[in-house]
């Protein structure tokens, strides 16, 4: 049994050259599917396999396809290429040395739902790997995998790739959706979602390259062949991007359901010079504070059991962080990080990271009194539940995680405030 | 002139034909790259040939070029040195990393070095977090990963940039 589904290309060399990726069943399961499937039997094995979206909400992917509204046409395919999350760096790594079998999952959506246009929408960064997959797309073409009436059905497909430009927030589906019209990139009020109501205006299947990077094996060895990776109720491997302050930092596709000590001990061989393991963020900058705790390294990292420490496996982009390191610094940064990436669409989340960054920036400083870990605190509860994405939802995760869980951090940088440029001019004034 | 119509026209056709005919403002991102492509920012001219070519207003342009951050509507040096800083870089020292290289060439991040060749930026995370400390290069015609850097290596880097401009 192969420990891989979706980074095959680590025991199968040359696997982004077609003719390699082809005598490994490459497309397979898309000429199956198409000459002998109907669309709603791929759409029924790819529910039945229990597949989750990998890009971090980890919504059923089968159910998500049904939703899409039969009543209205045509139906757009986009693959989320976006991956922007500090910390996540699988999509990258799937696109550039397993490309077709990313690809084909593209086409098998595509039929499932009958789209006969996909968008691959890319970070802008990722150009290299945009130019490459334009040259895959094009092999594709020669070979008869794409294009009009597919081995002789009555089934079309084209696929482009389109590049964003460093805004973060596209990754959000609908704010995707906006940047690939031609737009600002900010997300939509939902309802309605893109399965009704997606690319201009017409019912679109949004997913992650991941996600759909797992539809050809499923298509074509079953859903109980991968049911038996994983647990119960998040099946399959998941691509674990490990980062911070590990001696092996990398990707590692792992079962969900593999503790966090496995992980951060066993395949990234432990904390850098060997200090104490202080915090982990499951889920990027994204994350609430997990206090590395016996108990919570020997929790398993899926969907269910990740929410029980207060935080949730999201993209699954683990960064390690031990105790060098101050939590005030660190929270300083993921909120720069939103503050920068904050659209601007929304109030809460405009003001909210403004505010939040000023004084995270003077309490990393050491110039902030307790009192402004309080005013911190209030921000970011009265931004919660009021923002209209999760970007500014997920900016106050570290927040409260942190102060909460490390209230020590916070007494020790309030502790003998350093008088601001402003206190001391107001001084020397008086 | 045109500079889109009379000299990348079949880029141009190429990047039309990727939408579907009424959608024709999705390709307002790849004409802003290509407006890009020469003189690594884009023109007030380029704008209004995109305004006219997609039947949106300038503003509508323009407003793009502000929202992503990989469009530029100020010329800067010629090679774009990005270097992330964010979380997961910063714990393998990449902040050190962008201030020693800042020192080393003289300047402060988000300022030209005098000869015109290299703009020192720091960015938001690259997707590139466990080779970090890294940068990417952005030129008129695209961008190009540096991981597992060293000051040392990317003076190197630079040097040869230097070397090839003479």
């Amino acid at each position: 049994m192969s420990q891989y589904i979706l980074l095959r290309h680590r025991e199968i060399p040359d696997l982004n050259k077609l003719e390699v990726y082809r005598q490994y069943d490459g497309f397979q399961a898309f000429y199956k599917s198409v000459t002998s499937m109907k669309p709603d039997e791929v759409t029924e094995v790819v529910k039945a396999s229990g597949l989750r979206g990998r890009g971090g909400a980890g919504f059923p992917t089968g159910m998500k396809w049904a939703f899409v509204d039969k009543k209205n046409w045509p139906h757009y395919v986009v693959a989320n290429a976006d991956e922007s999350e500090p910390g996540t760096f699988k999509d990258r790594e799937i696109m550039e040395l397993n490309p077709f079998q990313f690809l084909e999952g593209v086409a098998l959506t595509a039929f499932a739902v009958q789209a006969n246009l996909a968008y691959i929408y890319l970070r802008g960064e990722f150009w290299q790997i945009a130019h490459q997959l334009e040259q895959r797309i094009a092999e594709m073409h020669s070979a008869g995998f794409l294009g009009e009436n597919l081995f002789g059905s009555n089934y079309s497909l084209r696929i482009h790739t389109h590049l964003g430009a460093g805004a973060y927030i596209c990754g959000e589906e609908t704010a995707m959706l906006e940047s690939l019209e031609g737009k600002l990139g900010q997300p939509r009020l939902r309802p309605p979602f893109p399965p009704s109501f997606g690319l201009f205006g017409k019912p679109t299947v949004v997913n992650n390259v991941e996600t759909l990077t797992n539809v050809p094996l499923i298509i074509d060895k079953g859903a109980e062949w991968y049911r038996q990776f994983g647990t119960e109720k998040s099946p399959g491997t998941k691509v674990f991007s490990l980062s911070g302050r590990v001696n092996r930092p990398g990707n590692y596709e792992l079962p969900l359901g593999t503790t966090f000590r496995e992980l951060i001990f066993e395949h990234g061989q432990g904390i850098s010079d060997d200090r104490p393991v202080k915090a982990i963020m499951a889920a990027g900058a994204s994350s609430s504070l997990i206090v590395a705790t016996q108990e919570a390294l020997d929790t398993p990292m899926d969907y269910e059991s990740v929410p029980s420490l207060g935080a949730s496996l999201g993209s699954a982009s683990v960064i390690v962080v031990d105790d060098t390191v101050s939590i005030p610094w660190l929270i300083n940064k993921t909120i720069h990080f939103f503050k920068h990436e904050s659209c601007g669409k929304c109030t809460p989340c405009r003001e909210g990271t403004f505010w939040m960054m000023h004084l995270t920036e003077r309490i990393a400083e050491g110039s902030a009194g307790w009192e402004d870990v309080e005013l911190l605190r209030d921000v970011a509860n009265q931004m919660k539940g009021k923002c209209l994405c999760a970007l500014g939802e997920f900016s106050i995760e570290a927040v409260l995680s942190g102060i909460e869980r490390f209230r020590n951090d916070f007494e020790q940088a309030t502790s003998s405030p350093a008088m601001t440029d402003i206190q001391q001019t107001a001084e020397v004034g008086s | 002139m045109k500079l889109l119509a009379e000299k990348y026209s079949d880029e141009v056709q190429t990047i039309l034909a990727k939408y579907p005919p009424d959608q024709k403002r999705s390709a307002v991102m790849p004409l802003l790259y290509l407006a890009q492509r020469e003189q690594g920012f884009v023109s007030f001219h380029a704008i209004q040939e995109i305004a006219e070519i997609l039947e949106i207003s300038t503003t509508e342009v323009g407003s793009i070029i502000g929202f992503y951050t990989l469009y530029h509507d100020q010329p800067g040096g010629k090679y774009r040195i990005q270097v992330c800083t964010d979380l997961p870089c910063a714990l393998r020292g990449a902040e050190q990393f962008l201030e020693e290289l800042c020192d080393i060439l003289g300047i402060q991040a988000g300022e030209t070095t005098p000869d015109g060749l290299i703009t020192v930026e720091h960015v938001m995370c690259l997707a590139a977090c466990d080779r970090a400390p890294m940068f990417q290069v952005q030129t008129g015609d695209g961008l190009s990963y540096h991981e597992n850097q060293t000051v040392e290596s990317a003076m190197r880097y630079i040097e040869s940039l230097r070397k090839m401009e003479k």
